[in-house]
């Protein structure tokens, strides 16, 4: 070793910024090939990462069986209980509302989870270390997520669609669903569940605390609609409708064409507001992610 | 090789890192020592381009650690042995990482095999032990088989074998002509592995030294006798120009390493010499010296204060 050594000045010259990389450092080389890294590589380490947790395997197989316990659950009540107009002008579709809705939450934990969870142990500073690119790592994220939660919600919703239909074709005066209706409750409200998961996982990323971030996503989708239960007077008539309308439940609900009023977004409306906040979202999170120490 | 220019770091009014300019060699091993929060985990964040300095430049061959395309191959680093997800197993770990650095798959089996762990590759990372955790941390650094490595405190956790295993691991690196850059607050670790030494305390850069010059400069050396003829020799050491301190229990100092001088002189006047062993303060006491030149410089707004903090960061040592 003392052959490598090199002379050791008492107080080291001042760095040679101009010299060229490589060749003026000299030092052990690797037989590994070098890599120009890009974002296919953080997009495999994220699918490594989202498939080897359990927390991502319990999200979603609650929220499959959530989607598909409650939506065949109701099916099933309304194929027993309906009376000759209990579904009137309605599709079965609709029923499948309920499952998603509840599912939703296991979404939003899962995105929350995908970013939050590395502060809480630590996993980021290996992560940043291994990709320096900070927005590299959060779209990464982003995309891995949004496909794996998207590619759920569209089975599960797809899946429960055809079986309420099937269930109830004819019962109690239901519709026959058009080709509109059933690209709604099918790939609209995936899209829309997984932008609202999304819009967690961004969330997760600004506030850097799982719990914290569930809570307020949690809180974002129920507070309005309970807050506007409570504004019962006339002078707050305006807000509440508001709530009503642009609560995230009632925005899903748009998609089954069952809004709790008449007024408010209609037709695909509520996936380009969802769009809309989770792009804002991302700026916020980039412009945070890029300004703040890891 | 790694380079910092008056790297700073402030956290409001509180200076973590002032004005660090040091380098890091390749070929040896440089210890990086320092009290309990001296600022060493903050330097090497920021080496890493986790922190943004405050002010001041850190390059890595040359270029920022953002610029690093493909950093696991520049530089490995263990920073904190938990920075893991416990949920995941050790090789899906390291396997997220490879990935992440177009690494091949094989290197994951490989550096497992190096640090041990093979036989928990598929075992939750949750539950291992501080040790093992400190060696799933080195074998996501050496992942990439880096020519710069980087560990935060190595040792810490790990048992007697296992501390034996990392210096050597550090050595043999070092010795491919590897960039070491090894940080500790246990000057008695420093002394076993590192070649180079860079010593902050308060931030600020206190040494920046060889090993050997370190203990040179640092240590007091000094000659231990005992003599059943103690006042002759007292007596002649007197006459010689030599000052003696008594240690008690009969046996006498002499500050320097006049141990050959003072045997001949034993000899030329025929004293008998029980003993006669030249002595070195520990390297343990040379970096207390050292550090407390530090705190002594901060004293004089409030030699209290100081001297309590100061005296907190060694006992949460």
């Amino acid at each position: 070793m003392s052959t490598q050594q090199p002379p050791m000045p008492q107080a080291p010259a001042a760095p040679d910024w101009q010299a060229a990389p490589g060749g003026a450092y000299p030092g052990y080389t690797s037989p590994i090939p070098v890599v120009r890294t890009h974002l296919g590589h953080a997009l495999a380490s994220e699918w490594t990462k989202i498939k080897s947790v359990r927390s991502t395997m319990w999200t979603l197989g609650v929220f499959v069986v959530l989607v598909l316990g409650i939506g065949m659950m109701a099916a099933a009540l309304v194929k027993a209980h309906s009376g000759s107009e209990s579904l009137s002008g309605q599709t079965p579709l609709q029923l499948g509302f309920f499952g998603l809705l509840l599912g939703s939450m296991c979404i939003i934990t899962l995105g929350v989870l995908t970013t939050a969870s590395e502060y809480g142990t630590g996993m980021v500073r290996t992560t940043m270390t291994a990709c320096p690119s900070r927005l590299r790592v959060l779209t990464a994220k982003a995309i891995v997520f949004f496909v794996v939660a998207f590619v759920v919600a569209l089975a599960a919703s797809g899946f429960v669609a055809m079986v309420q239909t099937s269930m109830l074709d004819g019962v109690g005066g239901a519709k026959t669903p058009s080709g509109g209706d059933w690209l709604k409750a099918t790939l609209g409200i995936s899209l829309y569940i997984a932008l609202l998961g999304l819009f967690s996982l961004l969330i997760g990323s600004i506030i850097r605390h799982s719990a914290g971030a569930i809570t307020i996503m949690i809180g974002a989708v129920l507070a309005p609609l309970v807050i506007a239960l409570f504004m019962a007077t006339q002078s707050l008539n305006k807000v509440r409708e508001w709530l009503l309308e642009y609560s995230i439940p009632s925005q899903m609900s748009v998609f089954y064409d069952n809004s709790l009023s008449s007024s408010g977004p209609t037709g695909w409306d509520p996936l380009w507001i969802m769009l809309g906040l989770a792009a804002a979202a991302f700026a916020g999170a980039c412009a945070l992610l890029q300004q703040r120490d890891v | 090789m790694i380079e910092l220019a008056g790297l700073t770091k402030r956290y409001g009014d509180k200076v973590a890192v002032d004005r660090l300019t040091f380098a890091v060699r390749p070929g040896i091993v440089t210890g990086f020592l320092g009290p309990n929060g001296a600022g060493k985990s903050t330097t090497m964040r920021m080496i890493l381009g986790l922190d943004h300095p405050t002010a001041g430049d850190v390059r890595i061959d040359g270029r920022h650690y953002a610029q690093l395309t493909d950093p696991l191959t520049y530089i490995g680093a263990l920073l904190d042995a938990k920075a893991v997800h416990g949920g995941r197993s050790a090789y899906n770990h390291l396997l997220c990482l490879a990935q992440s650095n177009g690494i091949p798959k094989r290197r994951v089996a490989e550096v497992l095999d190096t640090v041990g762990l093979t036989a928990v590759a598929r075992k939750k990372a949750k539950g291992f032990s501080l040790g093992m955790g400190q060696r799933l941390g080195i074998a996501g650094a050496l992942l990439g088989d880096p020519r710069i490595l980087m560990f935060d405190e190595p040792v810490n956790g790990l048992d007697p074998e296992g501390i034996h295993w990392i210096r050597n691991l550090m050595k043999s690196l070092a010795a491919q002509g590897r960039t070491v850059f090894v940080s500790s607050h246990l000057m008695s670790e420093m002394a076993l592995t590192a070649d180079h030494l860079v010593v902050i305390g308060q931030g600020r850069l206190l040494a920046d030294t060889s090993m050997p010059d370190f203990i040179r400069e640092n240590s007091r050396s000094y000659v231990r006798i005992s003599s059943p003829q103690r006042e002759r020799l007292l007596d002649v050491l007197h006459e010689a120009g030599i000052t003696v301190v008594e240690a008690g229990g009969g046996v006498l100092e002499v500050d320097g390493g006049k141990a050959e001088q003072i045997g001949e002189l034993a000899a030329r006047h025929g004293i008998v010499l029980h003993e006669l062993s030249p002595q070195q303060a520990s390297l343990e006491e040379a970096f207390m010296q050292l550090t407390a030149e530090s705190v002594e410089y901060h004293a004089h707004a409030d030699p209290g204060a100081a001297a309590r903090e100061w005296g907190t960061g060694w006992k949460g040592a």
